[in-house]
């Protein structure tokens, strides 16, 4: 077709956007583009009409007023005169609290259980599949509940440990296991225990510092040296040395029965725990299916390789399985932590005060503000969500195979 | 994905504002059945007998409307709603009126578009404890565990006590009266509040309600009544006049064993306008003459209603108080039917 190497320009018909294959695929993008508008706005438009006529409007000035009700955790300061969006602040770190909490423990729980799911013993591997499945199918509200049920039915109430004898005690006489709640003791920060802080911090940075020491040394040297005992050694032995010789300035507060309730020391309620627990297993079941498809995906060619260089089995999996495990298995637990965080909206049914419970709980209740307080609530469960994916890919970006 | 959520909500939103406004008192009409909005179960006030059908003092002022309306005292579809959930069922359309032993409040009544057509129980709050704990007083519970029901307007009040009182309390927040009871019987909270006449509906639900005491102090004013959505005039006057009838008909000494007697004619003008006899009022509401009649017959008059279902002859055994006629020297006055 030489004689057509270069055609001439045509003028733009506007039937071409109809009859020619390079524009009509615009044109109903465009047309469809046009429709979801109008369909946005009739939708807007209704809901402003109807609220009119209902004679409301939409008003955030609610939070700026106080909310009148009591919080019973909160991480920072909170008191019924506070305004309703302190409360909703105080709903926010506590839902964020137990999403953080449920995603490090769900971790944890996950990895150990997906590992064992392909152990060679028979009964672990057995016992495993029938956590996963037990705890994967049954719906996370009726394992909420379940807990808390248990939780406070078998444990003592503050009542069962007064008396001389008591029904109950406590253990050490440091903690107590109520039903309530765990109360343990409070470390009190007196004057010197910065520095006691800091050497402890600086502790870290040197256990990290001789980790790196130690790698360095096997790589270059191929000299293994020790790498557990030092590590705790570095951890404790600095800190406690700091501590007397600044004269003992952190003391503990002892949990003590008083009146109703055990008083001082901290305090985790029993909505906490059953929540966090809750939340834990469940979307641990899954991770754990997550880090089996993981290890599976892994060709047995690199364990018989690394075994045949005289690595031992657990070795093998930490060395080689799990850090390209780690690839397939990060994406798939991104979404994981993604539904515990929503999941635990659910907190309200065993009374704590996430964000569900304050802002689209009782703040909602008592406002009657609904459209306002949804639309924050989902603006909010939205924003985290993006957050904890970014943050999930960032870090997925930093674990892949780097391709030169 | 961002944007359909937000748009998916909308929608949801502006469907259920929608169903609001109508002719409530058509509707009901046309649909032969009252859909009214209970307790999701409590004693005495709302619940299920053994064979499902609902009764109590709330279920009965429902009955009566049902009756007055429809000539049918049993056209009455239940509809269970918690402390959360009652207000967005009434205003979406979900149910025609509420009668959920709900406070009367100024937020809810002009803020919240609602209309309180009077009320059916004189209530303030108070705190149930176990026996054992030997407290005699409110003032003593510096410390404690309360159980409370959230979204109502009893954890406000406790608020304020509280810190009037400089005590402090951890509070349990709790969906509904049902899960509250477990959890004070199981003793994971030291009290539990409400409502003075919800906290001896509880008690008489338990197993021991001997072992249980209800403390003297009663810290809030609590105006039960059932409400309408606010707009729809005629629909909040045939619920206000027929919680007027049942009232009246107390005070005049009508009640369901002597009114058909007094249904053929009294010497007492007001009895035979009440009754129908006389007079033009059911027209004006839009209902027959019989409508008040057929209330009143649905499950007797006020004082009926009350000692069938709350009074001192049942295990709640709640005295008449507050809740006497005006003449007895209680708050109960219905405006004349003139």
């Amino acid at each position: 077709m030489a004689t057509y190497s270069d055609p001439p320009a045509e003028s733009f018909r506007l039937s071409q956007l109809i009859s020619d294959t390079r524009y009509r695929s615009y044109t109903f993008q465009f047309v469809a583009l046009i429709a979801l508008f109008a369909l946005v706005g009739y939708l807007l438009s209704n809901l402003a009409q109807n609220l009119a006529e209902a004679g409301l409007n939409i008003s955030y000035a609610f939070l700026r007023e106080p909310a009148g009700y009591d919080i019973n955790q909160s991480l920072i300061d909170y008191n019924s005169q506070s305004t309703h969006l302190r409360a909703a602040v105080v709903g926010v770190l506590n839902t964020l609290l137990v999403a953080v909490l449920g995603c490090a423990m769900a971790t944890v729980i996950g990895v150990v259980v997906g590992v064992l799911r392909l152990s060679p013993n028979w009964l672990i591997r057995k016992l495993m599949a029938v956590y996963v499945e037990i705890f994967r199918n049954v719906p996370v509200l009726i394992w909420i509940l379940i807990i808390m049920a248990i939780f406070t039915a078998v444990l003592p109430q503050p009542r069962d440990f007064r008396g001389d004898n008591a029904e109950a005690s406590m253990l050490w006489d440091m903690f107590a296991f109520t039903g309530r709640g765990f109360y343990s003791p409070k470390p009190l920060f007196g004057p010197g225990s910065a520095v006691v802080v800091a050497v402890f911090f600086a502790s870290i940075a040197g256990i990290f510092a001789y980790r790196r020491y130690v790698k360095k040394k096997l790589f270059d040297e191929g000299k293994l040296l020790p790498m557990f005992w030092p590590s705790v050694g570095l951890l404790f032995i600095p800190a406690i040395v700091a501590f007397f010789v600044m004269g003992r300035p952190i003391t503990m507060e002892y949990p003590e029965l008083g009146g109703f309730n055990f008083r001082g020391g901290i305090f985790a309620r029993n909505s906490l725990i059953s929540l966090w627990f809750a939340l834990s297993i469940y979307t641990a079941a899954f991770i754990a299916e997550n880090v089996r498809a993981g290890i599976l995906a892994i060709s047995r060619g690199q364990t018989e390789a690394a075994a045949s260089l005289g690595l031992r089995p657990n070795r093998i999996m930490s060395l080689v399985i799990l850090p390209q495990a780690l690839r397939v298995v990060i994406p798939p637990v991104i979404s994981q932590y993604l539904n515990l965080t929503k999941n635990s909206s659910l907190a309200i049914a065993v009374g704590y005060m996430d964000l569900t419970g304050t802002l689209g709980g009782i703040t909602l209740n008592q406002t009657g503000r609904a459209i306002e307080c949804v639309l924050l609530l989902m603006l909010f469960y939205l924003t985290i969500s993006l957050a904890i994916s970014t943050i999930m890919n960032a870090y997925n970006n930093a674990m892949k195979l780097k391709e030169r | 994905m961002k944007k359909s959520v937000f748009f998916g909500a909308l929608t949801v939103a502006g469907l259920t504002a929608g169903a609001a406004a109508a002719a409530t008192l058509d509707d009901v009409k046309a649909r032969g059945q009252l859909n009214c909005g209970v307790t999701t179960g409590l004693v005495g006030f709302a619940a299920p007998d053994a064979n499902g059908n609902w009764e109590g003092f709330d279920v009965g002022v429902c009955r009566a409307v049902a009756a007055a309306v429809l000539g049918d005292a049993s056209a009455v579809e239940f509809v269970p709603t918690t402390g959360k959930t009652r207000f967005t069922a009434l205003a979406s359309g979900e149910v025609d009126m509420l009668a959920r032993n709900t406070t009367w409040t100024f937020s809810r009544d002009v803020d919240l578009k609602f209309e309180f057509t009077g009320i059916n129980y004189y209530d303030g709050q108070g705190f149930m404890v176990p026996k054992a704990l030997g407290v005699s007083s409110a003032k003593e519970l510096d410390g404690a565990t309360v159980c409370i029901q959230t979204g109502t307007t009893t954890e406000l009040n406790l608020a304020d006590y509280f810190r009037s009182n400089n005590i402090s309390y951890e509070p349990v927040p709790i969906e509904t009266n049902s899960e509250a009871q477990p959890l004070y019987l199981e003793g994971a909270c030291d009290v539990y509040t409400t409502d003075a006449s919800g906290l001896a509906a509880t008690r008489a639900a338990f197993e021991n309600p001997g072992d249980h005491v209800i403390l003297p102090e009663i810290i809030s004013k609590e105006p039960l009544g059932p409400l309408v959505r606010h707009g729809d005039n005629n629909w909040g006057d045939v619920v206000r006049w027929t919680l007027n009838a049942l009232v009246a008909a107390e005070e005049l000494g009508v009640t369901s064993a002597n009114i058909d007697e007094l249904a053929n004619g009294t010497n007492n003008p007001e009895v035979n306008r009440l009754l129908g006899t006389e007079g033009t009022l059911g027209e004006m509401l839009g209902l027959d003459s019989d409508w008040a009649m057929r209330a009143i017959k649905a499950g007797g008059n006020y004082g009926e209603l009350f000692e069938k279902n709350i009074g001192e002859n049942t295990p709640i055994g709640l005295a008449r108080g507050l809740n006497a006629q005006w003449t007895d020297g209680g708050l109960l006055y219905s405006p004349p039917f003139r």
